[in-house]
């Protein structure tokens, strides 16, 4: 075992490119780090800003976002809407000083494989330089983590 | 004054609106008033303070739900009224707008395309105080706009007095009372504070008038407004100027520009 901090990644992916891209990735063979977990959407439209606030709130560390490359969204438009809504979220979430490049935006379409493993490595690389996220971590446990003060500092002196 | 005044009672003895949405004499600064008689119309008053945006109150089903209203307007709340309508918010004919000229007289808009001209025709009211604080904000280092951000959003006690201040926050059922899933805790805690503010921010995104009555009806004088007014500039900066044709996030352009997608 080594000491060296194992970020955890969490990855939302599109049904239609990116999961199957990543199915791919399997099935070629080719090995990439284990500590990605994927959660699958129908179309990275349908990937609400919220989620990407949990899964930091949760205990990631990093977050990936892939779908369909532009012009191939199996819905014809969720990505171009889905690029939308980063261009702006991740404009306003670096103007709060959420760190941004804790969150990896890309197009994988179900053949690229090989880009998969790759984004997946160079995210996984990156954010362990980068060390945990516990900053955003201590502030959402604020309640979660601190009843024992909270309660203290409810109590009425007798 | 006495031209408003004069015009509203005429408009009320005639019955062309049933109630006008204006402003009063208040402690520091005008206040609102809804005025539906001859009596309340004389204790009405508009000059240049008169900076609050009283678009806010058309859609209050509460205080003007199915009546006609007339409504005294800054200029962002013009801005406000005209995105109300282009959202099926409110009716043509059932509102009447009257702004102020720069000389300070009675300026009436009698269809909501000459609305719709002066507000694309009239530059915006500068808003230096805003800017600059965009601009020291944008220059710290990311650590340090953390803490700021945390350490301001951590007053918070979730009183949503900046959602009901907003014009465009007019959802009967708002996602702080959601609770299948619950998205937001509805306690008061920094991280759920800072949430709150990016989930009202990013679903006012295209739409914000950028009037900045969040921030002014903050009763902790938290800087919520200067979190809408960057992502204005996000928005112009990304995507230019909002247009009636659909709001920003419900429509797109193939060729729009990023440079942080792999």
């Amino acid at each position: 075992m080594s000491a060296e901090f194992e970020p955890k990644i969490l990855a939302f992916v599109c049904n239609w490119c990116t999961y199957a891209g990543a199915d791919l990735t399997g099935t070629s063979r080719i090995k990439y780090a284990s500590n990605v977990k994927i959660i699958r959407f129908p179309c990275t439209g349908r990937i609400d800003f919220m989620l990407l606030l949990k899964a930091f709130a949760g205990g990631s560390d990093g977050v990936i976002v892939s779908g369909c490359h532009p012009n191939d969204c199996h819905y014809t438009s969720g990505n171009f809407h889905a690029r939308r809504r980063w261009m702006l979220f991740r404009g306003l979430l670096d103007f709060l000083g959420i760190d941004v490049r804790r969150i990896r935006f890309s197009w994988v379409s179900a053949a690229e494989g090989a880009k998969w493993a790759e984004v997946v490595n160079q995210t996984v690389a990156d954010v362990r330089a980068l060390g945990p996220y516990s900053e955003y971590q201590k502030a959402a446990e604020f309640v979660a983590g601190n009843e024992d003060v909270l309660l203290k500092e409810q109590e009425v002196a007798q | 004054m006495n031209a408003l005044r004069s015009t509203v009672k005429e408009l009320l003895g005639s019955g062309a609106i049933d109630v006008f949405v204006g402003y009063e004499k208040g402690t520091r600064l005008p206040r609102p008033l809804l005025a539906a008689s001859a009596d309340e119309a004389d204790k009405l008053i508009f000059d240049e303070t008169c900076t609050g945006n009283l678009a806010v109150y058309l859609t209050r089903k509460d205080l003007v739900g199915g009546k006609k209203a007339g409504v005294a307007a800054s200029w962002y709340a013009m801005r406000s009224i005209c995105r109300l309508l282009d959202e099926n918010q409110l009716q043509e004919g059932a509102v009447k707008v009257f702004g102020l000229t720069p000389e300070g007289d009675l300026k009436p808009f009698d269809t909501l395309a000459d609305l719709k001209q002066h507000v694309q025709e009239t530059p915006p009211p500068p808003k230096p105080v805003e800017d600059e604080w965009v601009r020291e904000i944008d220059a710290m280092p990311a650590a340090e706009r953390w803490k700021f951000w945390t350490g301001e959003l951590s007053k918070c006690f979730k009183c949503y007095a900046c959602r009901a201040a907003c014009p465009m926050c007019y959802c009967t059922k708002c996602i702080v009372e959601v609770n299948r899933p619950q998205w937001l805790q509805p306690w008061a805690a920094t991280m759920s504070n800072v949430e709150w503010q990016l989930n009202r921010v990013m679903h006012m995104a295209g739409r914000c008038a950028d009037c900045g009555a969040c921030g002014a009806a903050c009763p902790l004088g938290l800087p919520v407004h200067i979190i809408a007014h960057k992502m204005a500039k996000l928005v112009a900066q990304s995507f230019g100027e909002p247009t009636d044709k659909g709001s920003v996030l419900s429509t797109f352009n193939p060729n729009d520009e990023e440079n942080f997608i792999l």
